[in-house]
């Protein structure tokens, strides 16, 4: 995208702040022992926590709180003691009406994310609550009101969610996408969520406004129901050339919550300030205070694994190629890095294996199926120009199709001779012969005519000779 | 003084053998069949659910197994006690019709240790006032004087083991629920640490002032009962994470050399025959040796402005659950929010309205820091003041209500006198220490009163050795 740098609009520039909601990926909800998990019958992974019931009482999961530290450690935020506290609001699948959150002492503060660039974007916090049940609306638009019915599944009620508030440092939708898919990479390599905006385990809510440059913020309004990467960047576009336009008008920005629709492309006023809930947040009385303490933080902090950024930092110094090139954000993004140093490490011919891997393996996972020591036999190969580039090609398709194999084997089954270089120096030897033109034209200088020299080598030897080695050979004969 | 057996007897009859646990019950059920129409302490008789349990009993005995320290015993339960498979009501409207599908920890417990339940009783709805006038099934009557109200909210608890329907019976304090029905009813009621019983499945008023507790005819059963129900549950969060201490060997201990304390400067408002007793009680706790000591409490006389931002505050919360959705009443309606209002509006009675209102009010934004923000720091102010006093002394006395027991309807039509009933039990509910009432002398046409001991956090021991002082003195010691 070419946005990234610059977003402006009749001489106005988008302040974007995110509001990123995340499922951890534990094994029970967040305050009861019922299972965490996507996809199950309505209303079977429900017990008198999630439901509300009377006389129950919530007790706070470990591993959740455990997921939300690595999310605040991997952000560089401070982990810090913290309390929880009850939103109050009611709603159907809202079983207490409310929804135990974290506020004045939230678990992360103050970290933040760099995106491409060395752009900084600020995160404010990253607190653990709880997720609501899921309403159906029957009838009508399929919104509550105007509904002939509503059916409620409480499997999702409890599920434990981190918020991660950025600081409105965004500025341009690219970077809005940026902050985006980089922190979906961060949580899915630390283990915290599969962070899959398409099923709502990633939900991101923007807050947007405009500013001439250098003036203060402006009114913002919240944009709900963008729900994919793509949409997002559509969504804030929209919504700051919206509020220019209104701006430009003479007229006032009026704080709101507004929806996405991703059918006209366009957001419309959910609720304005004055309906706005008054949450009434107060500390939940069922709970004490968390304290993870030193011991508990510096564990978990050991325990990270090497996040995004700094795998494409090594991967670059392995292989020589620029942090930011497609390949490496690529083969960083499918999480098949460690494959790539891996087979490096075996064979060398680092540049080859990451070109290799990101061509060849997008259909495979972070553990390719094809054994780390065949790939870098098949490197080494083309490396030593026993194959040619095409032929490398060939056999790594073949080595993906059966899942690894000895290439030197696979390479005989096809035929793929390696030629020594006596035989290579006849067939050059029969191309000088057959068109001292073209060699004369060589030898003084005229790189054109090597093309016509190198087909004549090609043509005689059926294709197995190596076009490399073949212009190594022009180049050594020339003197 | 009751004249009934007490607990620890028929456990000891019915553990050897002497007597049958169907004896028993069956003698309680006859008390119950005799006086509950005029009385009416229980929502729900359990008759034949005790007798088939006072059967297992017998056949466990004389199986030879050891049932446990509350063998045969019949107890009574507030019904905001959850009971699986059986209605608890709150003596409320909204949960008509609900059943639990768990037992309160408690419950459990006392099952545990041959307890047999005899009833669920009467409360002011959702424990919400001091007369157990606010019932939606009509109000409890003192069995010392029916014309009189047994106090409240746990009214028909402490009439139940006034009335000789249990040995014993647990109610709930949230700020003087125990020990003010206690006082009278002339029985012991005790209000524990806050934590040191488990809360689950207890439906909350106030989570944060919330404690189960005993009603007993003496001072040792109440030691019995809570010894049997205490300790740490990890099903709710704010239980104590350690063992609760011995309190049996403390009955004997007497108070020579402790420290007790006079509040010299307790908010007034008892009248003179309360006042007496309780001066009585410090010139018998003198004379067993006791050294009395005059201290000051500032924050006292706040407590009660505190504990009505609080209370309500925290209860709105806690009532916002019962919405129709998901059990008890629903009142069918055009819409979603227009069911609420119905549900809520026919399901709740006025006392429980005007809290919600109050607590609502408290915690809205733009009132918050004016309200309940206030009442927090005057909450830190009254421990910081208790903890300066039991610096030089080891326990407190006071009276646990202002007056003996009241008529029927002196105090309903003005919701302000009805809530001065709680001006010496509500600092204790705040700070989160015990406090017991045991009856000591008696007042107006010769109606009980109660003394009230009050202790640090887990001074359990100590409040109950200057109990057992008292009881002795007041020649209330059962065999």
């Amino acid at each position: 995208m070419s946005d990234s740098a610059t977003w402006t609009h009749e001489g106005f520039e988008m302040v974007v702040g995110l509001e990123v909601h995340v499922e951890l990926a534990t094994e029970t909800k967040l305050f009861s022992g019922s299972p965490n998990r996507f996809g199950d019958d309505p209303n079977t992974n429900i017990d008198p926590v999630s439901l509300g019931l009377p006389g129950a009482l919530p007790v706070l999961n470990r591993q959740a709180v455990e997921l939300a530290m690595r999310i605040g450690l991997a952000l560089n935020c401070t982990v810090q003691s913290c309390t929880f506290a009850r939103k109050n609001y009611f709603y159907p699948d809202m079983p207490k009406a409310y929804q135990i959150s974290q506020y004045d002492r939230p678990l992360n503060i103050d970290g933040h994310l760099e995106i491409a660039d060395g752009i900084v974007i600020g995160v404010e916090r990253a607190h653990l609550e709880e997720d609501t049940g899921k309403s159906t609306h029957i009838g009508g638009s399929g919104r509550i009101h105007g509904s002939e019915g509503s059916l409620i599944d409480f499997n999702r009620a409890g599920v434990p969610l981190v918020e991660i508030v950025s600081r409105p440092d965004i500025r341009t939708p690219e970077q809005a996408r940026q902050y985006v898919n980089e922190l979906r990479a961060i949580l899915v390599e630390i283990g915290a969520s599969d962070a899959r905006m398409e099923e709502g385990s990633m939900r991101v809510d923007a807050n947007v406004s405009v500013r001439r440059p250098g003036e203060e913020f402006g009114t913002r309004c919240e944009i709900k129901n963008v729900n994919s990467v793509r949409s997002l960047g559509r969504a804030i576009d929209y919504e700051a050339r919206r509020q220019v336009a209104l701006i430009s008008d003479g007229e006032v920005i009026q704080q709101e919550t507004r929806h996405w629709d991703e059918g006209d492309g366009r957001t419309h006023t959910l609720r304005t300030k004055e309906d706005a809930d008054d949450y009434r947040y107060f500390p939940d009385p069922d709970l004490v205070p968390l304290d993870p303490g030193d011991e508990w933080i510096n564990t978990v902090r050991s325990q990270l694994p090497m996040l995004p950024a700094a795998r494409r930092v090594r991967l670059a110094e392995v292989t020589g190629q620029a942090v930011d090139s497609e390949a490496i954000a690529t083969v960083v993004e499918r999480r098949q890095d460690d494959y790539v140093v891996a087979v490096a490490e075996i064979g060398g011919g680092a540049e080859r294996v990451l070109v290799h891997v990101k061509e060849a393996f997008s259909e495979q996972g972070s553990e390719p199926s094809v054994p780390a020591a065949d790939l870098a036999a098949l490197v080494a190969m083309e490396v030593g120009g026993e194959l040619t580039s095409t032929q490398t090609k060939t056999l790594l398709g073949d080595l993906v199709e059966q899942g690894g194999g000895d290439p030197k084997a696979m390479a005989a089954a096809r035929g793929f001779e390696a030629m020594d270089t006596s035989e290579l120096d006849g067939f050059v030897d029969d191309a000088i012969a057959a068109d001292p033109d073209a060699w004369s034209k060589f030898c003084a200088g005229d790189g054109k005519a090597m093309g016509a020299l190198v087909g004549h080598v090609m043509k005689a030897s059926r294709g197995q000779a190596d076009g490399k080695a073949v212009t190594a050979i022009l180049n050594s004969r020339k003197g | 003084m009751s004249t009934f057996q007490s607990a620890r007897s028929i456990a000891a009859s019915v553990s050897t053998g002497e007597s049958s646990a169907v004896d028993i019950v069956s003698e309680h059920l006859a008390r119950i069949e005799e006086r509950e129409e005029e009385v009416h302490a229980f929502n729900l008789v359990l008759h034949d659910e005790a007798l088939q349990s006072a059967e297992r009993v017998d056949e466990r005995i004389a199986a030879g197994e050891h049932v446990g320290p509350l063998a045969g015993v019949p107890i009574a339960l507030k019904d905001n006690l959850c009971t699986r498979g059986i209605p608890t009501t709150c003596s409320s409207n909204i949960l008509d019709g609900w059943r639990p599908p768990y037992d309160a920890t408690v419950v459990a417990r006392l099952a545990d240790a041959g307890a047999v339940f005899v009833g669920k009783t009467n409360l002011d709805e959702f424990a919400m006032g001091s007369s157990t006038e606010n019932s939606a099934f009509g109000p409890t009557r003192n069995p010392l004087d029916t014309s009189r109200v047994p106090g409240g909210s746990s009214g028909g608890s402490a009439a139940a083991v006034a009335a000789g329907f249990s040995a014993m019976s647990l109610g709930s304090d949230t700020g003087g629920s125990i020990r003010q029905p206690a006082a009278l009813c002339g029985v012991v009621g005790v209000k524990p640490t806050y934590g040191a019983v488990s809360r689950l499945g207890l439906i909350a008023f106030a989570s944060s002032l919330d404690q189960i507790g005993p009603f007993t005819h003496d001072v040792a059963d109440a030691a019995l009962l809570l010894e049997c129900m205490a300790g740490h549950d990890p099903g709710d969060s704010t239980s104590i994470p350690q063992s609760f201490p011995s309190l049996s060997e403390s009955l004997d201990r007497g108070v020579a050399g402790l420290r007790i304390g006079r509040i010299v400067d307790l908010p007034s408002g008892a009248d003179a025959d309360v006042v007496a007793s309780v001066d009585r009680a410090f010139e018998v706790l003198a004379d067993a040796g006791a050294e009395i000591i005059d201290v000051t409490i500032p924050a006292f006389t706040y407590g009660l402005t505190a504990y009505y931002l609080i209370a309500p505050a925290e209860a709105s919360s806690n009532l916002a659950r019962y919405d129709g959705v998901r059990f008890g009443s629903r009142v069918e309606a055009a819409d979603t929010n227009s069911m609420y209002m119905a549900t809520r509006g026919e399901g709740f009675g006025p006392e429980v309205k005007r809290r919600i209102m109050l607590g609502t009010y408290a915690l809205s934004a733009g009132y918050y820091d004016a309200y309940y923000g206030k009442a927090l720091k005057v909450r830190r102010l009254m421990a910081q003041d208790f903890a300066t006093a039991y610096e030089s002394v080891d326990a407190l006395v006071t009276p646990a209500s202002p007056s003996v027991a009241f008529p029927f309807g002196s105090k309903t039509s003005d919701p302000l006198a009805m809530y001065l009933c709680d001006t010496y039990t509500i600092p204790s509910n705040l700070i989160g220490h015990p406090a017991m009432s045991v009856p000591f002398g008696a007042g107006e046409n010769d109606l009980p009163i109660g003394v009230q001991v009050l202790a640090p956090a887990m001074g359990e021991p100590t409040m109950f050795a200057v109990a057992a002082e008292l009881e002795r003195s007041a020649g209330g010691n059962h065999v």
